[in-house]
């Protein structure tokens, strides 16, 4: 028995938008009608649930499942063949050439340096990044949740570098950091030496966790804001109340309750930075030399550049980057469920 | 002026200003400044002209030296202002220089030559816009094309997008069959699996397919979207259910619910999806990366990635299109952003 | 307009069974109102009829043609739902038109069906309103209307006016009477109220738990109830219902004093456990013999008074006196049960008849 529900459904039709284009989708729905109701006929109402999933598994097959399967079986062949029938069986050999190391710490003792090198500055810059970047979103949710004027103005200033392209926000800063660019005039009018900030390695890791903080801040803040809008108001005029100073109601009521917003916060951060490769590629292009590569980088160098084209070495270097994301996803989805739980 | 302190000292709820308020003000116009600073400067500097940005230190205003035509000459010559010997200024324009002496003119009086050490004189400079750092690319080199396959690219994966991820979601929120918990979790499954992590096999089947420097490879491997279809299927999960068994009690054919009834309906999920969709699309880099490597299916974003490697000097071309690049987006935002933002406070995804 | 049949029609959903084998038929133009407490089953009941459900188990025929393994869609029945579930993104009147353009009508004849079903409704002026800018009793209009045009083989509807407030429901209600006389078609009608039951139908089937108590036209179910559960639902206030036994052939004994009443006891043999029902209304006044009660509350309506009162050993007792009781808390009034008026149940609530 359906209980009594409220009148008629009320939702945002968006009927105005459909009408411009009615007419020709109308006949389309015609045309495709005719067959649909065909197989209707013949395989039953309830069937048709196959039909309508059937495009999106194919794709999802052609592109996901069968490519899983097929980086398993790159990762265990050598040679140069795209194909993986005209592939040698190496067994575990690209996996044991990966990871030849004299000592793990130190990628130039490794046979594939440039995977270490990869390997250590993508763990680098993953820690450094995720760091400042929660520090920076939790700061500026914070104050974004403030009884201030123009919110709305000032969320979408933090927002918007979201949007923009990853070449789109790395040109912008390479033209400020070049060498005569705004910041080493902003220097020199200090009186200070201009700086070669992309080409010494230690300012290059530097701002590659800038810009990347710059460019997706907005997004965690928003996560992070909505968890802060989530927290009853009446906790915080009880506090109010009880005459709680304000970094004591942060600590002790505010933390608390944005835990598991924080925690999303810090595994997606974690699972976009062990990926990161579109920003720094265009920035520094891994460079100087490779003080500046990641793991997707040589990933993609190692497939793809003209030179080596090692299919399988960088199918089983996928294979390790893919369980180390597992392992991050596992952990957020055992954090979202504890936020369920909470 | 006491507009803007009415307006900084204003507010939500009137009261004793606390320290924390003036820090958060601050805090905010800092990032007001960092955050829309750096593609303001790009903006301004994408009108400046080529030697404009030569320039050290930069100026902040796209300016340029200005130029006169004097009779008798048939190139417009530049604009100084001149100290002279005794003291006085005079504008003149510069007909030759010649080691550390300019040959001057005065426009008024063409025909008297003026000789003038470089040092006492000053380009006159007006602010002028350079446009053809807008207009000479995109006739002299490919960047039409590369828009052109950038906007083919986004509309019609965002069309496949969401049709394809619709049917799927309507599947999956109306109907109880067999299979339905094993799809789904295939549905979550994917959800973790990155294309970076993937690169070399998709390659590998879009080559098999011979789609290698098509837009079609670009286009078809991410149609299928976990999120898109979770997306949906939890708006259509909302739908009353009386409105399906209503239609069947009307004679409409699965389909026609699907489209007449639940794709209307679902309309602002749709609409959620498609602005992702357009961003994601427009925006992707690494995969037409991988796969595009003809200059005639770049995309804008691969073309603009080789065209910084190929011209390092030529940052007035650059900087334009990357402006041209980041206007559709820009756009989206200012009409979009509230709509944008709550979508992806409500989904946590970008 | 058709038949419609039911045999040993079950359903079960997982283990929960919610129909034990339902036999009905509807005849030709027949208006036919299932009603019963929630959970009882008469909504699944109209979803299988409708096909919207299908049967664990017996069959469905409409005009003698099984239909039990058809879709809805292709039975040719129309149903006004709870909700209306009217397509918000629709006007008026292509909510009307939908099924019509579905079953391939040409465009005037579509046009031609709207605009009369509309004029019988009185919805001309809204033709081309969404439903978000109706009010409830347009809505609900508009929902018979989407049924009306399809001319279908027969009505269904499911607990239409529980949407409405109540003078909207009286109104509407008697509209769906007057509608149902113009039309004539076959309607089958579900809800949980029993005066919009005794209003429209020519038969009630009273259900519950899935099973069906009685079928009967609403006169039958108020004079003679087959059981214990018709008898109580049917009636308001509901039907006095005291436990006694059979002092001997004719004489039923009640409460602690053993006050006895003349009542026709059939089969039955002294010492047996009954069932006395007696409706309100049916009870009278005596000012010093029959049943004693002591008046614990007095409610006035103006043109009528509800009396409650209890005796030893008997539960509450609710009296119906026309007009303005004069009685007050604590009076102790007599009653006289006129035997005419009786209703005997046996132990297994079974109505005893002569």
């Amino acid at each position: 028995m359906t209980g009594p529900t409220p009148t008629a459904p009320r939702r945002d039709d968006g009927a105005g938008a459909s009408d411009l284009i009615a007419a020709p989708l109308a006949l389309l729905s015609r045309l495709i009608d005719w067959p649909m109701r065909a197989i209707q006929r013949v395989i039953g109402e309830r069937r048709m649930a196959y039909v309508f999933l059937l495009p999106n598994l194919a794709f999802f097959g052609l592109f996901v499942f069968v490519p899983l399967i097929i980086n398993v079986v790159f990762s265990v062949t050598g040679g140069a063949a795209l194909f993986p029938s005209q592939r040698p069986y190496v067994g575990a050999g690209q996996y044991a050439y990966l990871f030849d190391c004299g000592s793990f710490l130190d990628p130039n003792s490794c046979r594939e340096d440039h995977f270490w090198r990869g390997v250590s500055n993508t763990a680098r810059f993953t820690l450094f990044q995720v760091t400042a970047m929660v520090l920076f979103s939790l700061v500026t949710a914070v104050v974004l949740n403030m009884r201030i004027r123009a919110r709305g103005f000032f969320r979408a200033v933090y927002f918007f570098p979201v949007l923009l392209s990853p070449v789109v926000v790395a040109l912008t800063w390479k033209w400020i950091l070049q060498r005569d660019g705004l910041l080493n005039a902003g220097i020199t009018s200090l009186g200070g030496e201009r700086i070669l900030f992309l080409v010494d390695p230690s300012w290059a890791m530097f701002w590659i966790v800038f810009v990347s903080i710059w460019a997706h801040m907005g997004f965690y803040t928003l996560i992070l804001l909505a968890g802060l809008q989530a927290i009853p108001a009446d906790l915080y005029e009880a506090a109010e109340m009880d005459a709680t100073p304000r970094w004591r109601t942060f600590w002790r009521i505010t933390l608390p309750l944005l835990w598991p917003n924080m925690i999303v916060v810090i595994v997606l951060a974690l699972i976009k930075g062990v990926q990161t490769f579109d920003e720094v590629f265009v920035l520094t292009g891994g460079g100087p030399g490779t003080a500046t590569l990641m793991v997707v980088h040589y990933i993609y160098e190692t497939a793809f550049s003209n030179q080596v084209q090692n299919f399988g070495l960088a199918a089983a270097a996928s294979v390790v980057l893919g369980v180390v994301l597992f392992a991050l996803t596992l952990a957020q989805l055992a954090a979202s469920s504890r936020k369920g739980a909470a | 002026m006491s507009l803007v302190t009415k307006l900084a000292t204003a507010r939500r709820t009137p009261g004793r200003w606390h320290w924390t308020d003036i820090a958060a003000y601050a805090y905010l116009a800092l990032g007001v400044v960092l955050m829309f600073g750096p593609v303001l400067w790009l903006a301004m500097s994408s009108f400046k002209t080529q030697a404009g940005l030569l320039e050290f230190p930069p100026s902040l205003l796209p300016m340029s030296q200005k130029e006169v035509v004097v009779t008798g000459h048939p190139q417009p010559l530049p604009l100084f202002t001149v100290t002279m010997p005794d003291g006085s200024t005079r504008v003149l324009a510069q007909v030759r220089r010649i080691g550390i002496q300019a040959q001057m003119v005065d426009p008024a009086n063409p025909a008297e030559t003026i000789r003038v050490a470089i040092d006492k004189r000053v380009p006159v400079r007006e602010f002028k816009l350079a446009t053809e750092n807008y207009t000479e690319p995109l006739e002299r080199f490919a960047f039409t094309r590369f828009l052109w396959n950038s906007v083919f690219v986004t509309v019609v994966a965002t069309i496949i997008t969401l049709i394809i991820n619709s049917m799927a979601a309507y599947a999956l929120s109306i109907y109880e069959f067999r299979g339905k918990n094993t799809v789904m979790l295939m549905v979550i499954g994917t959800l973790m699996i990155p294309i970076t992590i993937i690169l070399v096999p998709v390659y590998l089947v879009v080559t098999e397919l011979g789609l290698v420097n098509s837009l079609w490879a670009v286009i078809l491997p991410g149609a299928a979207t976990p999120t898109g279809v979770f997306l949906l299927r939890q708006y259509m999960l909302t739908l009353p259910r009386d409105l399906i068994e209503a239609a069947r009690m009307d004679k409409a054919s699965e389909w026609q619910i699907y489209w007449r009834i639940v794709m209307p309906l679902a309309m602002p999920a749709l609409a959620v999806l498609a602005i992702f969709s357009v961003m994601w699309r427009w925006n992707e880099f690494l995969w037409p990366l991988a796969v595009l490597t003809k200059t005639e299916s770049y995309t804008l974003q691969i073309g603009l990635n080789a065209f910084q490697g190929e011209l390092q000097t030529q940052w007035h071309y650059l900087l334009a299109m990357t402006v041209v690049t980041l206007l559709p987006v820009a756009l989206v935002f200012v009409f979009l952003q509230r709509f944008i933002t709550t979508g992806i406070a409500n989904t946590g995804m970008k | 307009m058709a038949q419609l049949e039911l045999s040993g029609v079950r359903k079960s959903f997982g283990a929960t069974h919610v129909l034990h084998g339902i036999d009905l038929a509807v005849a030709d133009g027949e208006f036919v109102v299932f009603v019963g407490p929630s959970g009882c089953g008469k909504s699944t009941l109209l979803r299988v009829i409708a096909g919207l459900e299908g049967v664990t188990g017996g069959s469905i025929a409409i005009d003698g043609s099984d239909v039990t393994g058809l879709p809805a869609s292709e039975r040719g029945l129309a149903m006004v739902f709870q909700s209306y579930a009217l397509y918000p993104h629709m006007s008026v009147y292509k909510n009307m038109a939908f099924a019509l353009e579905n079953m391939g009508f040409k465009r005037d004849e579509i046009d031609q069906r709207v605009r009369r079903a509309a004029g019988m409704l009185r919805l001309t002026d809204y033709l081309e309103r969404k439903p978000k800018a109706l009010s409830g009793g347009q809505r609900q209009r508009v929902a018979i209307g989407r049924a009306i045009v399809r001319d279908p083989k027969i009505f269904l509807f499911d607990e239409p006016l529980s949407n409405l407030d109540a003078e909207l429901r009286v109104a509407t209600r008697k509209e769906l009477a007057g509608l149902h006389a113009e039309l004539g078609g076959t309607m089958i009608y579900v809800t949980h109220d029993q005066v919009e039951a005794m209003t429209l139908a020519d038969r009630i089937v009273v259900l519950q738990a899935g099973r069906i108590e009685q079928i009967g036209t609403p006169l039958d179910l108020y004079n003679r109830p087959d059981n214990l559960f018709v008898a109580g639902f049917i009636g308001s206030p509901r039907m006095n219902l005291l436990p006694g036994t059979v002092a001997r052939q004719g004489i039923v004994r009640l409460g602690e004093g053993g006050h006895e009443i003349a009542c026709e006891t059939g089969a039955l043999t002294a010492g047996a456990t009954v069932t006395l029902g007696v409706r309100p209304e049916h009870l009278a006044l005596s000012e010093t013999t029959g049943l004693p009660l002591a008046v614990e509350l007095v409610e006035r309506l103006g043109g009528e008074s509800y009396l409650y009162g209890s005796s030893p050993g008997l539960p509450q007792i609710t009296l119906k006196l026309d007009g303005q009781s004069g009685h007050q808390r604590g009076d102790t009034v007599f009653l006289a049960l006129p035997s005419a008026q009786l209703h005997l149940f046996d132990e297994t609530g079974r109505a005893i008849r002569s």
